[in-house]
């Protein structure tokens, strides 16, 4: 096993540009970890490894043709399988579009691409990003590496697994309700949704418009910063993009590290504390301690109330499923895709096709959404459900404003629990949604979110996560606190927990 | 379907109006003329190939995002001005959701309750001058599905086909939707009414210059909503009969014919006692009648719901102003203010208008013709030559420029009224300006007075019972031997002069 692979993207960029390795070496000695570990694993749907050493090598030249690289350069990155790139198969875990060649980058791919990151492979994920667990992909479970019975999260969860198998150093995700940040939680990895808008959603396949964010995941905050620069931008293929109000989030994160906290107002928000949410003692116990450690470090604790955040999980299953229902559509094996005959029709119609095709590639989760979807948005129903729906919404970002008046930025507890068996929660729909019950009101209020890890849960020895939240645009506080709890959580802990318990683990 | 077996015939449309009083709506579809789709750069020329025009955005693939067309929004705001309209301050677009292979993403990106102009109206003038007021619901932005041809089966729909392929190329393309209000009070001028209405709307969009309005291209398509209600003392206070929306009525005067026929049908449904079924007709052109489509319910749920990919549309209030300063003169207006300059009478101006030639007449007198000069042109010759060969007037191959040259070497004396309609005729053969064409054909006057005084010996010695006449004082018999002259001229001789010679020769006396 290469120690390349332990190391951090941060360091790799070090490595690379002094010419200590080339990037073919660091791109190599990923894929042999893939190869080693991803049967147990499962992060990848898709290896791309004649590609990756094919960019690796041309970063190599430019190198030594003395062109002028981004810090990134020739540094390997796992990409979402809901992200289309061009040449490379796109599923988006789904049986829909098995096979499915995309003729087209998404707009974070293609930037990937001109900062001359080296595409490993694409990840696995819970079938259109629904779900909490990557139980829900079309082509299979991916397993957590603390523990390969235990689920790695989701939707994200091949690229959080990739992150802690040490198969990539950096990794894209998507984050509608939670798919970047709980992921993070339960693997020990970190993981940010910028402001709505600070991504483009060109080429992310579409879950819900309205919610959806696409943002950058990895083992450090530093990491995450990086790879967040590099995605962030406006992008006029997106008219939901931001025009403006991109914050230094590289500088915010060495700051946080180097010139601490102090002054600080950090807002605990009583409705994700605890009380009757099934939050496991061992989270609560690390997120207190987290708490306390701020506290030392100069911050001032401050308790805020967001009493709508309540009746969030009910409005954003409202609005996502109406969204998706919509978004979904497009599948319907009339110009791309899975295409299925209804059986013993001769002559099908257009139609017949359409539904014995939704009906064969899409899971259940996805149908249950679908349904749920259209029927939210029926005339007569509409404004009960999608109309109440979207004044929650107005309210939540109401309760926002409010509780960023009184502190900098806001924390909670990621995900209420460590992971969770796989298979443990297939059958109960309403308790997996309960585990985005504190990631779900940043994205109904288009807000930035991070989640890094707190320590180990006492009770399990798993990961759990501490979430940060931070105003629209304002996506540097993430950063400046993330990294400085960071060090002081490291430090804590005498050195980074995730090589001890994942990379030796898995030898 | 039973209402078709049922109640076949149709009723006397004077009949159908004694009993019934007619109310219309009239939705009309109209492509803008901008260079790129609305929602992506694709090109929206029409003819090229199918599916050569289509991209990630427009094919509906994954990932793929809307970005609305900034001259689509602005074509938008000027028709809702130009139409009298209120335009929203602030409105989004919406999604219309079903499923069809032609839509792309199986919805359709449109405007539902916030349209982007709204409340405004027209005043349409018919053919015998007067005036009537049309008022416009809304006008709304949306793309335009793509187009599926049926192949097999002998109809060209759906049903019977063998199989279907879908052109993606005009998936897309911007369309503006004007919707009217119910059109009531038209009475028996009902038909007239929407023609007129129709026609009145293309001159609007034609003169803003956002359309090309062509409706044998589907450029510009309607749809015909009708309904009847029992004739009343206080008709307003009857309330509206349920209505039949006839699809794709493609023409000015199939917009007439079709009214007409729903009129007289639903009549004959209604007086016998059946009901008219909220459903979607077909119009058929050939043999002018509607046929039963679906039935379409207020409980047709498209799911609408306010589109997340798209931004709202705030218009600036300086730039909506802005547009406003923009907009050309009313058609209506700038037809009395041509009618002034050029002198003509209200019927010589409604004939004009009505044939469609007040631009082409204006383009002519640009080029230097007479109004009077070009107005005979377009509403004499070229009108009864367009009609021989069933065209419009724009559709003949001859430009304003043309007939003005056309004229010009008629004033000068080159060539008489009988040979210019020759070097017309080079002209629509395509055999270019009418001076290469009288170049070519050698269509010169003959003034040369010894050849034209031989030939009229010989007309006389070959006529000697006309000549006979003539010296006997009957001078109008002298049009017989003029004719004999330019027959053997072939036409290229003055005919005045020719007259002046006989007289000459056979009645000196006589007054000419
Ligand atoms: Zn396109």
């Amino acid at each position: 096993m290469s120690e390349l692979i332990r190391r951090t993207a941060a360091e790799l960029s070090g490595l690379l540009s002094s010419g200590e390795v080339s990037a073919v070496e660091v791109t190599q000695a990923h894929l042999d970890r893939i190869a080693q570990v991803d049967g147990d694993v499962h992060a990848f749907l898709h290896v791309a490894g004649e590609q990756a050493l094919a960019e690796a090598a041309a970063v190599d030249t430019a190198r030594k043709a003395g062109e002028q690289l981004g810090a990134l350069a020739g540094v390997p990155i796992a990409v979402k399988d809901v992200m289309t790139t061009q040449g490379l198969p796109t599923t988006a875990g789904s049986k829909m579009l098995e096979g499915w060649i995309p003729p087209y980058d998404a707009t974070v791919v293609r930037r990937l691409k001109e900062a001359r990151l080296v595409t490993l492979g694409k990840t696995n994920m819970d079938e259109f990003a629904m779900g909490s667990s990557t139980e829900h992909s079309a082509y299979g479970a991916t397993h957590n590496p603390w523990d390969l019975d235990r689920i790695p999260g989701g939707s994200g969860g091949g690229s959080s697994a990739a992150l802690a198998a040490f198969e990539a150093p950096l990794a894209t995700g998507t984050d509608t309700g939670g798919s970047i940040r709980q992921p993070a939680s339960v693997t020990g990895t970190v993981g940010v949704k910028p402001t709505y808008g600070a991504v483009s959603r060109y080429g992310l396949i579409a879950l819900a418009s309205s919610l959806d964010q696409a943002g950058p995941c990895a083992r450090t905050v530093l990491d995450t910063a990086l790879l967040h620069e590099v995605m962030a931008g406006h992008d006029p293929l997106d008219s939901t993009s931001l025009t403006d109000g991109y914050p230094d989030v590289v500088a915010a994160a060495k700051a946080g590290a180097t010139e601490g906290i102090a002054g600080l107002k950090i807002g605990v928000i009583r409705e994700l504390h605890g009380g009757d949410g099934g939050y496991q003692a061992g989270v609560m116990a690390r997120f207190d301690e987290s708490l306390a450690l701020l506290t030392k470090a100069g911050a001032e604790i401050v308790e805020v109330s967001c009493p709508s955040f309540t009746a969030a999980l009910a409005a954003y299953y409202l609005i996502l499923p109406s969204e998706a229902s919509s978004n979904l559509a497009k599948f319907d094996a009339m110009r791309y895709g899975l295409r299925v005959g209804p059986a013993g029709v001769e002559a099908p119609s257009a139609e017949q096709v359409m539904a014995a095709t939704r009906a064969a590639g899409f899971g259940d989760e996805v149908k249950r959404r679908i349904i749920l979807g259209t029927y939210a948005l029926s005339s007569g129903y509409y404004d009960a459900y999608y109309g109440s729906a979207q004044k929650v919404r107005t309210l939540i970002q109401r309760d926002f404003a409010a509780a960023f008046g009184q502190a900098d930025v806001l924390v909670s507890p990621t995900s209420p629990t460590t992971a969770f068996k796989l298979g443990a929660k297939l059958d109960d729909p309403l308790s997996m949604y309960l585990q985005d019950v504190a990631t779900i009101p940043a994205n109904l209020a288009g807000v930035p979110g991070m989640s890094l890890p707190s320590g180990l849960a006492d009770e399990d020895g798993l990961p759990a996560g501490i979430q940060l939240l931070a105003p629209a645009q304002a996506d540097d506080r993430l950063y400046r606190v993330g990294a400085a709890l960071e060090s002081l959580l490291v430090e804590s802990w005498g050195g980074p927990f995730l090589a001890k318990n994942t990379l030796e683990a898995m030898k | 379907m039973t209402s078709l077996s049922q109640f076949a015939e149709v009723l006397d449309y004077d009949e159908a109006l004694e009993k019934f009083d007619p109310v219309l709506g009239l939705e009309v579809h109209v492509e803008l003329n901008t260079h790129t789709k609305m929602f992506c750069g694709c090109s929206t020329e029409f003819g090229a190939e199918p599916n050569t025009q289509v991209c990630p955005v427009c094919l509906g693939l994954p990932g793929a995002l809307p970005v609305l067309n900034q001259t689509g929004l602005e074509s938008a705001i000027r028709i809702g001005l130009a139409l009298n309209c209120s335009i929203a301050q602030w409105c989004r677009f919406a999604r219309k959701n079903y499923f069809y292979p032609d839509m792309p993403k199986n919805f359709q990106t449109s405007q539902y309750d916030e349209p982007i102009a709204f409340e405004g109206y027209l005043d349409v003038e018919l053919e015998d001058g007067e005036t009537f007021r049309v008022e416009i619901e809304r006008a709304h932005m949306e793309e335009d599905t793509g187009k599926s041809l049926h192949i097999g089966g002998s109809t060209g729909r759906i049903q019977g086909a063998e199989y279907s392929l879908v052109d993606y190329n005009r998936a897309g393309i911007p369309l503006i939707e004007i919707v009217t209000k119910p059109i009531r009070g038209a009475g028996d001028r009902a038909p007239e009414v929407a023609k007129a209405y129709v026609s009145a709307l293309r001159e609007l969009l034609r003169a803003l210059k956002v359309s090309d309005v062509k409706m044998e291209q589907g450029s510009m398509r309607c749809d015909v909503n009708a309904s009847l209600r029992p004739r009343a003392e206080d008709q307003d206070a009857v309330p509206l009969g349920t209505r039949t929306e006839t699809k794709n009525v493609n023409s000015l005067r199939s917009v007439e014919r079709a009214v007409k026929y729903e009129i007289s049908r639903q009549a004959a449904v209604l007086v016998e006692g059946g009901s008219i079924f909220q459903e979607t007709r077909h119009w058929h052109e050939d043999t002018g009648i509607t046929t039963s489509g679906r039935p379409k319910s207020d409980a047709d749920d498209y799911r609408y719901f306010p589109e997340p990919d798209l931004v709202p549309i705030a218009p600036a209030a300086q730039w909506v102003e802005e547009l406003r300063a923009t907009l050309p003169e009313p058609p209506a207006l700038r037809r009395r203010r041509l009618q002034s300059e050029w002198g003509f009478s209200d019927k010589e101006m409604r004939d004009l208008y009505n044939g469609g030639a007040v631009e082409l007449v204006e383009a002519t007198v640009a080029a230097g013709a007479s109004s009077a000069a070009a107005r005979k042109w377009w509403t004499g010759e070229l009108a009864r030559l367009a009609n021989q060969q069933e065209k419009t007037l724009a559709e003949m191959p001859v430009t304003p420029a043309q007939i003005a040259q056309l004229q010009a070497l008629v004033d000068g004396g080159q060539l008489t009224d009988s040979l210019a309609r020759q070097a017309l005729e080079g002209v629509l053969a395509g055999e270019g300006d009418p001076e290469q064409v009288v170049e070519k054909r050698g269509l010169v006057v003959v003034s040369d007075e010894g050849a034209l005084g031989e030939a009229v010996d010989r007309a006389i010695a070959a006529n000697p019972g006309i000549a006979d006449k003539i010296r006997a004082g009957k001078v109008q018999a002298a049009g017989a031997l003029i004719g004999a002259v330019m027959k053997e001229m072939k036409g290229k001789a003055d005919a005045a002069r020719v007259r002046e010679l006989v007289i000459e020769r056979l009645a000196p006396d006589a007054e000419a």
